[in-house]
This record gives C-alpha cells, sequence and structure tokens, in this order.
C-alpha cells in the first residue's frame, strides 16, 4: 500500500520533470539562432518521444508548400539520429486541421512539366524515407487531412485520429484536374485495398474519422474533449498529443502492433486481389464507369487509375516514377487550370467583401413555403437562424414543413445528423399563417410566386408589420428588383437573393443590388446566405440578373436546334458531352416549360432580338397542352413514378413538326450544335461584365458554374476563353452571325480580348 | 408481511443500539466543539427565515445497499422500497395516520408498479388514505422527492411526509422490439382468424430481437462512462488520481462500517433468504490491484475503469420529513433542518456530470454562505473522475467565467470534510435512492463529527445536478 503510494507520488513527479524539460527545450529552440528560421515545423521532446508540430505561420489552414516540407526533411533529419529518442508524433497545432493538402500556390508556381515532376519526387523521397524510418512515427490527426495531409499520414506507422465532424480524410486531388502525387497512389491501395482507394482517389470524398477506422485509413480514434481548465479544442489537441504518446511508446516498446485486425470480407476480398484475372476486370469495369461518368472530358481520372495499375502490376519504382510524371503532365492541363481557378473562385465567394453588417441577423422570416421557401427554411434552421414559415394555407404551409423535416431527417439517415440535433434543429423553425412574430424579423425573404403584383401585395403587407433594420429580400429568378422595390417605403432595404433549386443541394446564391440598395443590406444579405453555407456572387439589377439571363439565349438555341429537327434526347448527349451535368432538353424540365416561357418572354422584351432565335410558340404550345416538364409529368419527356429511363414525350413531336424550320448545314454539324449553345452563353456572360452586371470574372465563372452547370472542365465562362482563346470563340460567333445573324454577334469586350491576346479575364 | 415486519423487529436491537452509543457520545461533546473558533466565524448563524416554515427531516433509513445480483436479485422494487418503509416506521415511531403524503423517486421503472411509492407504501402498512406519488430525475430522484416533499411543507399543504427513493438494478425492464410490439398489439386488434394470420405472416425473425434499457443520454446516445472519461480526460484528470480516489472512498465506508457510523442502514430479511444488514460492495484493494483494470468504456486508453465507477446497485431508502412545530408537537428531536436548494442543468454532452460545480456555488450563494461555513460534504458519487473533475472546475477561475457566468471560482471542497464515510464509489448507488442517503449521511455527520452546515450535492443524467444545505438541529 505504502509502496504503490510511493510509486504513484514518483511516476507523478517524472511527469512533471518531463514537463519541466519539455519547457527546457522549447527555450532552448527560441535562443538558438539557427532553428529561429524554422517557422513551419518545431519539435520538443517528451521523455523519449519526440512531438513534430506543424504550424504554418499567418494562416488558418497547414499546407503542404516547399518551406513546410524543407523544415521538415530538417527536423527529421534531427530526430533520427538522436539517441535520446525513440518514436514520433506528429501533430498539428491549429485545432481543426491537420493539413489540408499541397499548396496550390506552389503548383502554380511551377512552370515547366519538369519543375511539378520534381515536385512530386521531392515529396515521394522525403515519405518514403518516413514510411522506412526506424524509430515509429504516430500521426496524430486532427481536423481535415486532405491530399497532401493524407499521404503524410499514411506515410507514418500508426494513425490516430479525433472522433469529430471537423476531422475528415481524404484525397481530393481529382477536384482540381491532378491525383496525389506523394506517393498516395501507391501506398493507398496497399493500405485500404485496392477498390476503396480507386473509390477515394476517384471521387475525392471526405472521409469522417469512425469511417476511416474501419476502413483501416486509421488506427485509433480519440474522442473530442469538452470543455475542462482549457477551451475544448485546444485541450482536445494536447489530449491527442498525449494519447498519441503512450501509443509512440508503446509502438516503441513493441507493445503495439501496427497490424489491424481484418474482418472475412476483408480477407475474401485481399486474397481475390492477389489474382490478375479479378485485378484486370475491376480496372476495366472501373475505367468503364470512368468514362461513362466524365463523358472522357476530364483526364485525371483515368491516369488515377493508370497510375495504381502501374504500382500494383509492375512494382513500386515504376509506380512512382509514373506517378510523379502524370502528375506533372495533369497539373499542365487545361482542366486542372479550369478546376483550380474554380477552387480559388469558390474561396473568393465565401467570403463577405461588404464586411460585418451593422446588426447580426438571427430571426429571418421566409414568405411562400413553396419548394423554394422551405429549401431556404431548411438552409436557415440548420445553421440556427430562428425561422419563420409563413404560408397563406394550412394545406401549403404542412408540405413545406414536412419537405424542411424530410430534408432533415435524410440527414440523420445518413448519419449526418443525430435524431436529437434533428429535433433540436427542427425547433428553430416556425409554421405560420399570420403576420406574428415578423416585429422579431431581422429579414424577410419572400419566396412567393413569380408575379410582381402579387409581390408588390406582400411587400406591402410585410412592411407594415416589420422593424425598421429589417432587410425585405426576394426570391425571384427574373422579376428586376427596381420594380418590386418601386412599392417600398425604404427601398435601401430591399434586395434580391436568388436561390436555385432544390436550396438545400444547389451551392449558389446570387444577390441582386439595386442602385438604391444600401451597403449594409448587401452586407447582411450576404452574410445570410454565407450562414446558410453558400457560394455567393453580387450582381447588379437588371433584366434576368447574370444567371437567368446567360441562360436565356442558350435556351433560345435550344428552341432553335429542336425546330431544325435535333431530337431532345441527341440535344441533351451533345449537351451532356460538353460537360454540362443536365442536358438542355432536360433542364427545361427541370426548370418547368412554364417558367422557361415567361423568363424567355420577359427577357425577349427587354433584349428585343439577341435573345430571339428559337421559337416561343413551341413553349407557348407545349404549355397549353400541360406540359409543363417534370413537375406535370410531362414536358419533353414523360415522366413516372419508379421509371428510370425516361422516354419521349411523342406528343411533343407535333408541335415539334408544325414548328419545324430546316437547318442550316453549313452550322448544323454536331459540334456546331454545341458551340451555338456555348457561345451564346460566353457571349452573353461576357456582355455581363462588360454592362457591370457582374463585378469580376470570377463570379460569372461560379454563378455559371454552381448555378447553371456550365462545364467544371471549362472552368466558366471567362476562364475558358483566357484558357481557348477569346478570339477562337469570336472567329465561331463570326461564323454563325453570318448565317443567323445579331443573335451571335460578338459583344465589344470579347472583341478587345480576341483583338488582343495578352488580355485575359484573369491576370 | 407480519413475518418480515418481526424478523426485522428481532434483528434491530442490536445495530440500533450501536447506533444510539455512537449518537450519544457526539452529543455530550459538541458542546466544547461548538465553542471552538471555527463554528464562530460562521457567516449565518442558522438558515431560518421569517415567515417561513422550518422543516425538519426527523430521521431517514435505507435498506443495505447490494450490488446488483445479489441477494435482491428475486425481488421488485417496490418491495425494496417496503423494507425501507417499514424500517423508517420502525425506527420513528411515527403513527401511520399523521403522514400526508408519501414520495418515492425511481429511475429504471417496474412497468407492473409505475407509480412504486402508491404500491410499497400500501404493501408497508400505511394508511390507504394517504396519497402518494412517484418522481424521476436521474441520480437525483430521491433529492427530488424530498424537495418535492418541502415544498408541499413549506406551502402549507402538508405537515407530514415521508420522502424517499428506490432502484432495483438487478431486474430491469427489457422489452420486446418495436417491431414485435406493434405486431403484437395488431394481434390485439384481429378480429378474425383471416387477419391473425396476416398479422402473423407479417413476423421477421429479428423481431425478436430484444431492447435493453442503457445507461446512455437519449439526447447524446453516449453512456454515462463513456462521458465520464472525456471529462476526467478535459479536466487532465489522472488514471493514478482516479484509482487513489476510489481507493479512499472504499476505505473510509470500510472504517464508517467498521465503526458503526452508517446507522442509517437498517436490516433487512429479505424473503426466503438470509437477513442483510451491510452494504456489500465495499471493497478496498490495493493501487496495484486497481491499476491491472482495463478502461471500462474508451477502449484502450480510456482511465475511467470498474474500480473506479460506482457499481450497479439495489436499495430503497425513505426518510421522515416534518414541519418544525409538528416534530416537536409530536415529541420528536429531528436529526438536521432541510435548507436552502438548487436544481440545475447545463450541456448533456461535455458536462453531463458537473452538476455539482454548477450547483454548489448557486446554493450557498443563496443561502448566504462561503465554502467555509460547511462542516460535511457529501457529494455524489458517480465516477472518481467525475468527482475530481468537479473539484478541479469548482476550483478554476477560467471555468467560472467562461462556463457559468460567475466572476470567480468557488473553491474545493477541503477532503478532511469530504464524504468521510464513503460515497457512491463505495457505499453503492441505487440512482434513485442515493439523495436519502447523502442527506443522512450529512446530517449524522454533524451530530458525530460536529458542526452546523452540510452540503449535499449530486450529479445526474441529462446534464443536470441538484445541491442543498442540510444544518443540524441545535441539541
Amino acid at each position: 500500500m505504502v509502496a504503490s503510494r510511493a510509486i504513484g507520488s514518483l511516476s507523478r513527479f517524472t511527469a512533471f520533470r518531463i514537463h519541466r524539460s519539455r519547457g527546457y527545450i522549447c527555450r532552448n529552440f527560441t535562443g538558438s539562432s539557427a532553428l529561429l528560421t524554422r517557422t513551419h515545423v518545431n519539435y520538443g521532446v517528451k521523455g523519449d518521444v519526440a512531438v513534430v508540430r506543424i504550424n504554418s505561420p499567418n494562416s488558418k489552414v497547414n499546407t503542404l508548400s516547399n518551406k513546410l516540407h524543407s523544415e521538415f526533411v530538417e527536423v527529421m533529419n534531427e530526430i533520427w539520429p538522436s539517441d535520446q529518442i525513440r518514436s514520433v508524433v506528429l501533430i498539428s497545432s491549429k485545432p481543426g486541421n491537420f493539413i489540408a493538402g499541397a499548396d496550390i500556390n506552389m503548383l502554380a508556381s511551377c512552370k515547366t512539366l519538369q519543375e511539378l515532376i520534381q515536385v512530386s519526387q521531392d515529396a515521394q523521397k522525403t515519405f518514403e524515407k518516413l514510411e522506412k524510418s526506424p524509430k515509429p512515427v504516430v500521426a496524430a490527426i486532427s481536423g481535415s487531412c486532405l491530399g497532401g495531409g493524407l499521404e503524410l499520414a499514411i506515410s507514418c506507422q500508426y494513425r490516430i485520429a479525433t472522433k469529430d465532424r471537423k476531422t475528415v480524410l481524404g484525397t481530393p486531388e481529382v477536384l482540381l484536374g491532378i491525383l496525389p502525387g506523394a506517393g498516395g497512389t501507391q501506398r493507398l491501395p496497399k493500405m485500404v485495398g485496392m477498390p476503396a482507394a480507386l473509390d477515394m482517389m476517384l471521387t475525392g470524398r471526405s472521409i469522417r474519422a469512425d469511417r476511416a477506422k474501419k476502413m483501416g485509413l486509421i488506427d485509433q480514434l480519440v474522442e473530442p474533449l469538452g470543455p475542462g481548465l482549457k477551451p475544448p479544442e485546444e485541450r482536445t489537441i494536447e489530449y491527442l498529443e498525449e494519447v498519441a504518446v503512450t501509443f509512440a511508446k508503446g509502438l516503441a516498446d513493441k507493445k503495439i502492433s501496427t497490424k489491424r485486425d481484418k474482418g472475412l470480407m476483408e480477407k475474401l476480398t485481399a486474397f481475390a486481389l492477389t489474382i490478375p484475372f479479378v485485378r484486370q476486370q475491376i480496372y476495366k469495369k472501373v475505367e468503364e464507369k470512368v468514362r461513362k461518368q466524365t463523358k472522357s472530358l476530364y483526364p485525371a481520372p483515368l491516369k488515377i487509375i493508370d497510375v495504381v495499375r502501374t504500382g500494383i502490376e509492375q512494382g513500386i519504382d515504376a509506380g512512382y516514377r509514373s506517378e510523379s510524371q502524370m502528375f506533372g503532365e495533369l497539373a499542365m492541363t487545361k482542366e486542372s487550370q479550369a478546376l483550380m481557378g474554380l477552387y480559388h473562385g469558390q474561396v473568393l465567394c465565401k467570403k463577405n467583401k461588404f464586411g460585418a453588417p451593422q446588426k447580426d441577423v438571427k430571426h429571418v422570416a421566409i414568405l411562400g413555403a413553396g419548394l423554394m421557401g422551405a429549401g431556404i427554411a431548411q438552409v436557415s434552421v440548420d445553421k440556427g437562424l430562428k425561422t419563420i414559415l409563413k404560408d397563406a394555407t394550412l394545406a401549403g404551409l404542412g408540405r413545406g414543413q414536412q419537405q424542411v423535416f424530410k430534408g432533415l431527417n435524410d440527414k440523420v439517415k445518413k448519419k449526418a445528423l443525430t435524431s436529437f440535433e434533428r429535433d433540436s434543429i427542427f425547433s428553430n423553425l416556425t409554421g405560420q399563417l399570420d403576420y406574428q412574430g415578423f416585429e422579431k424579423a431581422d429579414m424577410v425573404i419572400e419566396a412567393v410566386f413569380e408575379d410582381l403584383s402579387l409581390k408588390h401585395k406582400v411587400l406591402k403587407e410585410v412592411e407594415a408589420v416589420i422593424p425598421d433594420h429589417c432587410v425585405f429580400a426576394s426570391n425571384t429568378s427574373a422579376l428586376p428588383i427596381r420594380e418590386i422595390a418601386a412599392v417600398s417605403k425604404r427601398p435601401e432595404k430591399v434586395i434580391g437573393m436568388h436561390y436555385f433549386s432544390p436550396v438545400d443541394k444547389m451551392q449558389l446564391l446570387e444577390i441582386i443590388t439595386t442602385e438604391k440598395t444600401s451597403k449594409d443590406t448587401t452586407a447582411s444579405a450576404v452574410a445570410v446566405g454565407l450562414k446558410q453555407g453558400k457560394l455567393i456572387i453580387v450582381v447588379k439589377d437588371g433584366p434576368g440578373f447574370f444567371t437567368t439571363r446567360c441562360l436565356a439565349p442558350m435556351m433560345s438555341e435550344v428552341i432553335r436546334i429542336l425546330q431544325e429537327g435535333v431530337d431532345p434526347k441527341k440535344l441533351d448527349s451533345l449537351t451532356t458531352s460538353l460537360g454540362f451535368p443536365v442536358g438542355a432538353a432536360t433542364l427545361v424540365d427541370e426548370v418547368g416549360v412554364d417558367v422557361a416561357k415567361h423568363v424567355a418572354e420577359d427577357l425577349g422584351k427587354a433584349f428585343g432580338e439577341r435573345f430571339g432565335g428559337g421559337n416561343l410558340e413551341l413553349l407557348q404550345q407545349m404549355v397549353s397542352k400541360g406540359f409543363l416538364g417534370r413537375k406535370s409529368g410531362k414536358g419533353f419527356y414523360v415522366y413516372q413514378e419508379g421509371v428510370k429511363n425516361k422516354n419521349l414525350n411523342s406528343d411533343v413531336d407535333s408541335i415539334l413538326a408544325s414548328l419545324k424550320v430546316p437547318p442550316k448545314s453549313e452550322v448544323s454539324s454536331d459540334e456546331d450544335v454545341q458551340y451555338r449553345l456555348l457561345t451564346r452563353f460566353v457571349n452573353e456572360a461576357v456582355m455581363c461584365l462588360q454592362e457591370g452586371i457582374l463585378a469580376t470574372p470570377a463570379e460569372g465563372d461560379i454563378g455559371a458554374v454552381f448555378g447553371l452547370g456550365f462545364p467544371p472542365c471549362l472552368g466558366g465562362p471567362f476562364r475558358f476563353l483566357d484558357l481557348y482563346g477569346a478570339q477562337k470563340i469570336v472567329d465561331r460567333l463570326r461564323r454563325y452571325e453570318a448565317a443567323y445573324g445579331k443573335q451571335f454577334t460578338p459583344c465589344q469586350l470579347l472583341i478587345d480580348h480576341a483583338n488582343s491576346p495578352n488580355k485575359k479575364f484573369y491576370q | 408481511m407480519s413475518t418480515i415486519l418481526t424478523y426485522t423487529f428481532k434483528s434491530l436491537p442490536s445495530t440500533s443500539k450501536w447506533a444510539f452509543g455512537f449518537s450519544i457520545r457526539p452529543l455530550s461533546c459538541s458542546s466544547q466543539l461548538r465553542a471552538a473558533p471555527a463554528v464562530q466565524t460562521k457567516s449565518k448563524k442558522t438558515l431560518a427565515k421569517p415567515n417561513i416554515r422550518n422543516i425538519v427531516v426527523v430521521d431517514g433509513v435505507r435498506t443495505p445497499f447490494l450490488q446488483s445480483g445479489t441477494s435482491y436479485k428475486d425481488l421488485m422494487p417496490h418491495d425494496l422500497s417496503r423494507a425501507a418503509l417499514t424500517g423508517l416506521l420502525h425506527r420513528t415511531n411515527v403513527p401511520k395516520e399523521v403522514v400526508d403524503y408519501i414520495i418515492y423517486g425511481t429511475v429504471i421503472q417496474e412497468v407492473k408498479t409505475s407509480n412504486v411509492a402508491r404500491e410499497a407504501a400500501l404493501g408497508a402498512g400505511f394508511s390507504d388514505k394517504t396519497p402518494a406519488h412517484t418522481v424521476t430525475m436521474a441520480c437525483i430522484s430521491a433529492n427530488q422527492a424530498m424537495t418535492t416533499g418541502v415544498g408541499l411543507i413549506a406551502s402549507g399543504q402538508c405537515d407530514v411526509v415521508v420522502a424517499g427513493g428506490v432502484e432495483l438494478m438487478s431486474d430491469i425492464p427489457i422489452r420486446h422490439s418495436r417491431k414485435m410490439r406493434k405486431m403484437m398489439l395488431d394481434l390485439n386488434k384481429a378480429k378474425t382468424l383471416g387477419q391473425r394470420l396476416t398479422v402473423i405472416s407479417k413476423f421477421r425473425l429479428n423481431f425478436l430481437s430484444p431492447e435493453l434499457p442503457a445507461v446512455a443520454e437519449f439526447s447524446t446516445s453516449e453512456t454515462m462512462g463513456h462521458s465520464a472519461d472525456r471529462l476526467a480526460a478535459a479536466f487532465a484528470v489522472s488514471r493514478l488520481e482516479q484509482d487513489e480516489y476510489a481507493l479512499r472512498s472504499h476505505s473510509l465506508a470500510k472504517k464508517a462500517q467498521d465503526e458503526g457510523l452508517l446507522s442509517d442502514v437498517v436490516p433487512f430479511q429479505v424473503p426466503g433468504k438470509d437477513t442483510v444488514t451491510k452494504d456489500n460492495g465495499i471493497r478496498p484493494s490495493s493501487l496495484e490491484q486497481m491499476a491491472k483494470l482495463k478502461p471500462a468504456f474508451i477502449k484502450p486508453y480510456g482511465t475511467v475503469t470498474a474500480a473506479n465507477s460506482s457499481f450497479l446497485t439495489d436499495g430503497a431508502s425513505a426518510m421522515l420529513i416534518m414541519a418544525e412545530e409538528k416534530a416537536l408537537a409530536m415529541g420528536y428531536k429531528p436529526k438536521a433542518y432541510l435548507r436552502d436548494f438548487v436544481y440545475v442543468s447545463q450541456d448533456p454532452k461535455d458536462q453531463l456530470l458537473l452538476g455539482p460545480t454548477y450547483a454548489t456555488p448557486k446554493v450557498l450563494e443563496k443561502a448566504g454562505l462561503t465554502m467555509n461555513d460547511i462542516d460535511a460534504f457529501e457529494f455524489h458519487e458517480a465516477f472518481s473522475g467525475q468527482i475530481l473533475a468537479n473539484f478541479k472546475a469548482m476550483d478554476s477561475d477560467w471555468f467560472a467565467q467562461n462556463y457559468m457566468g460567475r466572476k470567480t471560482k468557488v473553491g474545493m471542497p477541503p477532503l478532511e470534510k469530504f464524504n468521510n464515510w464513503g460515497g457512491s464509489l463505495s457505499l453503492g448507488h441505487p440512482f434513485g435512492a442515493t439523495g436519502c442517503r447523502l442527506v443522512m449521511a450529512a446530517a449524522n455527520r454533524l451530530r458525530k463529527e460536529g458542526g452546523q452546515y452540510g452540503l449535499v450535492a449530486a450529479c445526474a443524467a441529462g446534464g443536470q445536478g441538484h445541491a442543498m444545505i442540510v444544518e443540524a438541529y441545535p441539541k
């Protein structure tokens, strides 16, 4: 008893000493001039465990940059020969982030293929050395561990991760049009099996810690902690480090094995993969699937399969060689540059450039519980905004509330929420038929039917009950905001917030300001949109704003192409093979034929001939026959519950036949049809920039890709022009102009760019 | 029934003599203690308030607390409650007809006796004219029973209330799966053979998998031990500290048991079995032995083990609470006053077991006392790690400022005044019954050790907590 107490106090004493000695070493660091220059990676020693801390200065996240890389090598080269150190823990000092990936700017600064290959090879070498480390290295992961960060982690001997929602692992390189270039393509298949590795690398999906544990991607989970004597995040990281240190010691003492118990299924799969024939079949299957899904527009996925195959079939050295070579080649592609451009655009559109609003929006009221209204309500309550959902009828309101609940419940089914969290989120929603509680609203978003007089009516009703500071936002896809604001007593508080359907899935929010909208109102709207998790573009008011306006001429061309005898299925396949996620005819059905007609008529009036081309009669006749698209069960296609392959609506044939126009053979090849659609879109986008509807090309690209499905591989209309050359597009436009007239006349800004090839939208 | 009573009666004298003997001695020396300077520095001479009735504990008893699955395993909850109630009747000799109301606390309910207070009272021979109800508030259910009684007396609705609590973890309601229950209910409604067959045809084998009640939060699905382990880690409480604290609890409990200080225990002749006279979960071990245990919840690196957690326990308690004037009129010499109390609640995920930290400063403030005024602390010990985390939280200005909205910390209770006769870790913790044990331990300690104010505090599932000031009844 006494002895045990003595041991107890002794062990506490040693703990104390270690603590002291750590402080001592740290002080040593700061004193040494050579080490003062180390800014990204540092280490301290706890007993016989070196704790390597990663902390990129002046940044919220750690990225694998040249500097971080070289300092890491430096640190490891000090640790390996040290007699005092027997094992290593690798940890980030930033809560919520391990390493978010490679530094994209570092890649962008590489000008030649050789430089890119070198970057990859350097990382490969470092990580290979780490993998063969004579002293066990434990990666202690809290927060995002992505791309290069994951490649670093899987080169370590052991991985421990905190089990929280912020901790995600993944290889998102494919989304930037490249591949994991630091040995990831070689190591990942060994770790989680080839099929799972391909799935990760081809989809770029993020995997939560608990799932990663099941896959064998990490070895141990650490529970996140609540508040103690320090803030939860800080203490959790400290705890993660403590646990990692005990495991590092255990590994050095050979008390812990790095081997993982595999389940029966895993063993069977592993066995099956030893058979070359099975592997060939898998490569083939995956390749087929990739080709089908990417329409061969994206080179990265196929290269990833290639590199993985090379590694497995021809050995690790060939694998590494292939990986670095392909990495370099992919990074040079236009697709990769387009995707990286989109990445930068997304970062930009996640910021509020109008600053913080004077009053934080906490209470939101939404008018109209239709598809849009309920969708807006869902993304609002989700983020803790107290939300009133008001509708005119109990049935409409009930449907809307049901939609919100279902949206949240689907998240429960996917285990993204617990049922308790769902209930607590849902309690932020109040459904009602009257204006009770509107006196507390900081923002009212109306999503009533697209009818100017109705919008005027609700605006007047609402202004009678809301407080002075309350913002009135209108969710409309085409009605000019200044016309809606015309009846307002306080037009500086009126703004447009154009959401895209389905609201909980579509990332874009287009915010429309009139010349009277105050800056603070805009700041409020952007803040709310960001809270709702949206990518935000802010555009000036005008018919169709930016998104609808770009779409309209393209839709007009769609009608003309249909009139020229291209059947909707063929048209769909032409557009999807360009890289649009949804075919043009299907898109009309999804949007609603009546809505398309409405918009086309309005914008046709506003812009005149330039928006002509197709005969609106087609849409008018379809509407009169009740072919409103998916919502009515019939449009260009017939929609039936439970039927996967949709069939053409044969009743539309007669309408098309009656409106048939002869195609012009010189501009009717498949490629020409595609480019007629694309160039009208692009031309209109440039015109929006020229007219000042758009503030920046980046917002235009984000709006086009995330709101309208503009092919991401092209990076958006402006990036597309930069990458492929404005001249080529102008040439095409001129050719189509010759055939059809004004609708294809290139706008001045586009001509300017064509005339001076050095002029770029993105400098 | 009567046989049980007589058995209890027969086996009683020996213990009650003990108890009596011990209660005499503190009486004799208390006058000296009262003169000690520590007592004179009290912030307040008494917590009596003008125009508010003083409420007293006449006495309280409990059955021995047994590890579940031992001698009580064939009983039903109301059997255990009955034993406590008859023990109370015997100890206090209170005429049954003066009892105005009976309140019991329980957590895991036996479906057949959902109002266990009523069933037990009837069985224990209380008047069938005395109403009874059952309350539930996780580990502070008995506290809720007592304070409900306090409320009834303070508001003048009652003069005499019996409050208690019971938990029988040896038998818990394991249910059929929801699907099976639905099928059985549908079957009930089916009228014709055809309808019955249609219902039965829907049966699948997985309907038979049962539903077990878990000691887990409904809101977070986290088991309490898991949460305790995280809490200990959040406050950097080491495994060794936890084991040491658990050892202290067991050692003190053993000492108290050996010295006969646990006078609230009444022997219970379990029908068909031997008479149970003492708690059976007290097992002082050694730190070496305890160090060998593997973590029970967070594996393999957690710090909460079976040895430093409270164990599943069967037991019941009961207490006689009266308005002071009524007690005096009936010729009783009460043991203690029940004074100010508070209930608190906080985040059920990360602060599940921090109830005492939140409740302590609040109840002290309410009573106008400071930590220095308290002579006996009786805190519910759910886990060693939980107690030590609470200590650290109470001792942290940072925590007080950032999470409790207070300017300064309340301070840590001095260990020499803390749970000196053992606690839930060693004596056991029948969820619904522990509250009364805490109050009686505080009252008895004040009488034995001398002192005026005791502080009872407990945490409970749902992220709730409770604290109450117990004032010794002047001699």
